[in-house]
């Protein structure tokens, strides 16, 4: 019986261990298994393509035109159709209007502040029965929107990192970090909330981000803190939707479908500056579609659609490894300005100088007579002008390549960040330490997790951060020696000597022993003989205890009553 | 020894009992709980329609006007015959054609219609007087004496459903009624090819069910041009303005769609919902730099590099927010100043006179040079106003290529009309009906036997009872479909077919299909193997002791009976 049960659990052990395999067996063959469908599907393409030739010969066709059927039609309209012609000064004022304008202002914490804003107005009703839509300025993916959706109001906005209040005073137009959407319906919608997902899918795919997410565990309508901020005083908040994806990584692919809506797109006017891998190598990097409905005239007799988009950034100097404090269009957006968009009836550059009137922290080269000034979050700014509209804005270099220049010079600061796995940081920095103080450096960082190979035999022990290094001129009590030449022992010889009244030290600090999050290696088996052995003990114990029968067994008799036996057998006695 | 024997039975006993559960309720547990949720699939019909057996019956009418007929074959019309055609086309496949056909006389009405002095003013007074339903013909046949027809013309094909056929001389002398039926029948079925549905046609239409082999690349190229049937389409127009700082355009786009595109799009409303909007996009450049020619002084584009033209363009183009039906593309370039005047040069180095060229299931481009307005102290820019009548004679002309109405050559003696302001005759609407339900129907059967073939293979997929019922009403529209076309309700069958294909493609492409598709059942089996391994050895270990007890102790009985 002992010898059967013994059996029963060798099986169970080679269960167990086949288990395993089979679940690492797994894990191994998926990856073939889409490599094959990879394979597949290019074998497949191949055939397309193979196919293709002969078709393609014949894919671009000349147009013929059958002047029996166009002519004909033409016919019935020629009283209308005008000629071609030059138009004489009488074109019809276009309904549309498109203005650009670039904010730059430098921050007290020695950042700059970059903030783009583009406004398109069009005096059109996207409510109406007929739904041909004819677009000129105003993008037709977000004007098909408007319309099918029956949108009041429109924001929406893409941040990457968080506006420091505290450092960088408030910025011309806040938003979350993350994606943020909000919109109100016109009265005529039924079902918003099957609008709203619908919405919200639609623009994911405009703006490519991943919108789709939106549902209803992260939609609110709030009541009081979002009313329309165009016309219209709607009190109902049934028509309005708010939802943020704070999780929501913004990048190049969100800047291109946002670029495609300007009408010069990134071809001409401010938004040539527009280069996604300097954009996004900011502290802060946000971009916004706003579309509201707002009035034309003072005495709001007619509306018209405003679409604004906007772009702020908040660049940091230091972080690319600069020498001196300065500042100019082609190192913070490796492009110059040369033209304004043709189509822009107004496209300006502002620069904030109101901390700096005349002149004493930084000065602006060219600089420019056009001064304006400006309300702003409670507060009167006074600004640089630069028209681009104008010709005599680029000089004669045909190109504007503003520059600021700080004066004063305070110290000198290094820096090289990491890369992940190739290089680490170095951070230099030149200080005037004065007298009798306490100079702290705190580097801030963040603990994070290596991949799984990476983790050293003693993961737990923790990883080390070199000394740190402060290399100084401390001035001397006694006159030193400049000859190096000269005869002197040794020990007192190594580091050479620059100037008599002051000797070189350098001093290393302690290394620094950091503990980086260690995760469970075993985890995965672990659960998996956990699993099993609870089972099989279980239900084994169980089993066994159900159907084995249970008999108490004559103990056996110890040796020395054993022997004695033999011996009383041997002398013919009865055994005990 | 009776207690042992009593406590083995016991465990035997407990043993099977627990096998018993475990196969009573444990099994049926797991069933239930890991079971998939399929809805009841009208299976055998879906079976039928994989085997699809198309009729399509037109009727035509045959009136004799006077001095066609004698009087005596007179008396034997009206009479009505009937042909029948049948194709297969594949296994899978067959075709049937029925043509019903009515003789008759003209009325006095017609024969006064026939009478008029050109054969446009026939055909409209013959219009006025009866208007024959979707998908029928009338044929007109007139005496070779009438006027109606130039000398070398024997067939006038009107811009509604009828046709005018001259008799010529030696069909009528002194012969039977039959004998001139017979005579006239090969005209009569070469005007059914060109106005109603041909082999042809149907065969190209059900291209997305049967492998389609044509003959030679000039087919392919047709076939492939116009777009697939769609409940929808939407139509872009596109003004392409690389270099705004020079030209200042103008075009009046509202006005140009309502007269030259609108009249069109209703009139095929019937086929599907057409949707138009206009965008004007700037700097947007071509994606071949087109080379000066100095033979011609001008710059071209060869038709060789028109593929890669398109590109950049297209990703400016946008795709529409609002909808998912096929997009065709219409743009209007104007050239910038660099690169003015630029003209389009075919595969055999010539000119294209329209300057434009179209791209199969896409849409069309067009170049619209604006170098005349250069002056020598032009001050810039130049502000140009589009003539839009030339602009959208070409584009309506690429549509009417994209949208499957074929100007195809008819055969010599025919005289086509000239389509009037609508840019489509009755007839080349009924042939696109035609074709577009063939081609709905076998889109449609596709989709739903694949759909079914899907379902059947992986038993992962939960089947939801809005796809059994979207199932299910796409195969009774695809039978309805196909009913009308037998009985030459062509409208209907349009109609149905559209619901069918719109059914079919909302159950095909419902998201709920995908939820537990990519679950194998090996990676199932490695969830289970822990628990049901330790569960089920010992159960087996402990039967299969059982049942080798019992055989022995059998084994045991016939030797002691031995």
């Amino acid at each position: 019986m002992a010898a059967h049960r013994c059996s029963c659990w060798s099986w169970l052990l080679i269960l167990f261990s086949l288990s395993v395999f089979v679940v690492a067996d797994i894990h191994e063959t998926t990856p073939v298994n889409d490599h094959h469908g990879g394979v597949d599907h290019n074998a497949q393409t191949a055939e397309q393509t193979a196919d293709q030739p002969a078709v393609e010969e014949r894919r671009w066709e000349a147009t013929e035109v059958k002047e029996a059927a166009t002519v004909d039609a033409a016919a019935d309209i020629q009283g209308t159709s005008a000629p071609e012609t030059v138009v004489p000064s009488s074109v019809p004022q276009p309904k549309d209007d498109f203005q650009e304008e670039l904010v730059i202002r430098p921050l007290h914490s020695g950042d700059i502040y970059a903030s783009f804003q583009f406004r398109t107005l069009w005096d059109t009703d996207f409510m109406r029965e007929n739904k041909v839509s004819h677009y000129r300025l105003f993008p037709k993916s977000l004007g098909q929107v408007i319309s099918k959706f029956s949108v009041r109001e429109l924001h929406i906005s893409f941040t990457q990192g968080y506006w420091r209040t505290m450092q960088w005073g408030q910025p011309f137009i806040p938003s979350p970090p993350g994606a943020e959407l909000w919109v109100w319906f016109q009265d005529s919608v039924t079902d918003v909330d099957a609008t709203w997902k619908e919405l919200t899918n639609v623009l994911s795919g405009i703006f490519c981000a991943s919108l789709n997410f939106i549902d209803s565990t992260n939609t609110v309508q709030p009541s009081a803190s979002f009313k329309p901020l165009g016309i219209g005083n709607v009190t109902d908040h049934s028509f309005l939707r708010y939802a943020t994806l704070p999780r929501e990584i913004v990048c190049t692919e969100n800047l291109t479908p946002w670029k495609k809506l300007l009408p010069c797109g990134s071809k001409a006017g401010l938004a040539v500056l527009l280069k996604s891998e300097k954009l996004f190598h900011s502290s802060f990097h946000s971009q916004a579609v706003h579309i509201r409905s707002v009035c034309q005239d003072w005495q709001c007799k007619t509306t018209s659609w405003e679409l604004r988009q906007t772009l702020n950034s908040v660049f940091d100097l230091h972080n690319s490894g600069q020498t001196k404090r300065e500042w100019s269009l082609f190192k913070m957006f490796s492009r110059t300005l040369t033209e304004a968009c043709p189509l822009a009836s107004s496209s300006k550059l502002y620069i904030d100088i109101t901390d700096n009137p005349q002149g004493e922290q930084f000065e602006l080269s060219p600089a420019t007579s056009l001064l304006s000034q400006a309300v702003v979050l409670g507060d009167r700014r006074t600004f640089s002008v630069y028209d681009l509209t104008q010709e005599t804005t680029f000089g004669s270099v045909r190109s504007l390549n503003l520059l600021i220049r700080w004066k004063s010079n305070e110290g000198y600061i290094h820096y090289e960040p990491s890369k992940d796995r190739v290089k680490p940081h170095l951070l230099e920095m030149l200080i005037q330490l004065p007298p009798n103080s306490v100079t702290e450096v705190t580097v801030q960082f963040e603990r994070a997790l290596l991949k799984w190979t990476e983790y050293p035999p003693d993961p737990n022990h923790g990883f080390y951060v070199g000394s740190s290094v402060i290399s100084s001129l401390v001035p001397s009590t006694v006159a030193m020696h400049t000859n190096s030449t000269r005869e002197r022992p040794l020990f007192s010889s190594f580091f050479p000597c620059k100037e008599e009244s002051s000797y070189f030290v350098r001093i290393y600090t302690e290394p620094l022993l950091v503990n980086l999050p260690t995760p469970d290696f075993s985890m995965p088996y672990n659960v998996i003989c956990l699993t099993c052995t609870v089972v099989a003990v279980g239900y084994g114990s169980l089993y066994n205890l159900l159907t084995r029968s249970f008999q108490i067994e004559e103990p056996n008799p110890g040796l020395a009553k054993r022997i004695a036996n033999v011996i009383r057998r041997m002398r013919g006695v009865p055994p005990l | 020894m009776a207690i042992t024997e009593v406590e083995r039975r016991r465990g035997q006993l407990a043993a099977l009992s627990i096998a018993a559960v475990v196969i009573i309720v444990g099994v049926p547990l797991w069933w239930r709980t890991t079971e998939t949720y399929r809805a009841w699939l009208p299976v055998s019909q879906i079976k039928d329609l994989a085997k699809l057996q198309l009729h399509l019956s037109a009727d035509v009418e045959v009136v004799f006007a006077r001095g066609t007929v004698t009087p005596e074959q007179q008396k034997k019309v009206p009479l009505t015959q009937t042909q029948d055609e049948e194709h297969t086309v594949d296994e899978d496949t067959t075709l049937r054609y029925r043509y019903e056909t009515k003789y008759r006389t003209a009325t006095i009405m017609e024969e006064d219609a026939l009478k008029k002095p050109t054969a446009a003013e026939a055909d409209l007074s013959l219009h006025m007087l009866s208007e024959s339903p979707c998908g029928s013909l009338v044929v007109y046949v007139i005496p070779e004496s009438s006027s109606l027809l130039p000398e070398d013309v024997n067939v006038y094909i009107g811009q509604r459903r009828t046709a005018l056929v001259r008799i010529s001389a030696q069909m009528r002398v002194g012969k039977t009624l039959e004998q001139l039926l017979a005579q006239l029948e090969p005209q009569i079925k070469q005007v059914l090819q060109v106005m109603s549905f041909s082999h042809t046609d149907i065969t190209v239409a059900l291209s997305d069910r049967v492998r389609f082999r044509p003959g030679n690349k000039e087919s392919i190229a047709d076939s492939m041009r116009a777009f697939k049937s769609s409940p929808g389409y939407e139509i872009t127009f596109s003004l392409l303005n690389p270099d705004p700082k020079s030209h200042q355009l103008h075009w009046d786009i509202e006005g140009a769609v309502q007269t030259y595109i609108q009249p069109l799009l209703t009139k095929l409303s019937p086929l599907a919902n057409f949707s138009m909007d206009s965008q004007t996009l700037y700097y947007t450049m071509l994606g071949v730099t087109p080379r000066f020619d100095s033979s011609f002084e001008a710059y071209t584009l060869n038709a060789d590099s028109l593929a890669h033209v398109i590109n950049p363009v297209e990703a400016r183009l946008g795709s529409n927010a609002a909808s998912s039906n096929p997009v065709l593309n219409f743009l209007l370039y104007v050239p910038d100043i660099r690169h003015s005047p630029l003209y389009i040069h075919d595969h055999r180095k010539q000119e294209v006179p329209s300057n434009a060229f179209h791209s199969p299931r896409w849409g069309g481009i067009m170049v619209y040079n604006v170098n005349g307005f250069y002056g020598s102290e032009t001050e810039f820019p130049v502000h140009v106003n589009i003539n839009m009548a030339k602009v959208m004679g070409v584009f309506l002309a690429q549509l009417r290529l994209l949208l499957g109405v074929q100007s195809l050559s008819p055969p010599p003696g025919f005289l086509v009309a000239p389509c009037g302001s609508t840019g489509l005759a009755d007839w080349e609407l009924d042939r696109l009906m035609w074709s577009r339900s063939v081609e709905n129907i076998a889109t449609a059967t596709t989709t739903i036997t694949s759909l079914a073939q899907l379902l059947d293979q992986i038993g992962n997929i939960v089947i939801n009872d809005n796809i059994a019922q979207q199932v299910s009403s796409a195969v009774t529209s695809l039978q309805l479909a196909m009913a009308e076309l037998e009985v030459g309700n062509l409208g209907f069958a349009l109609q149905y077919s559209k619901e069918a294909i719109l059914a079919s493609e909302k159950a095909f492409f419902d998201p709920s299909l995908l939820h537990l598709l990519y679950f194998p059942d090996d990676q199932k089996f490695a969830i289970y193997i822990p628990l049901f391994l330790p569960m089920c050895v010992p159960i087996l270990l402990s039967m299969l002791k059982i049942v080798s007890e019992a055989r022995q102790r059998r084994r045991e009985k016939q030797a002691k009976k031995e």
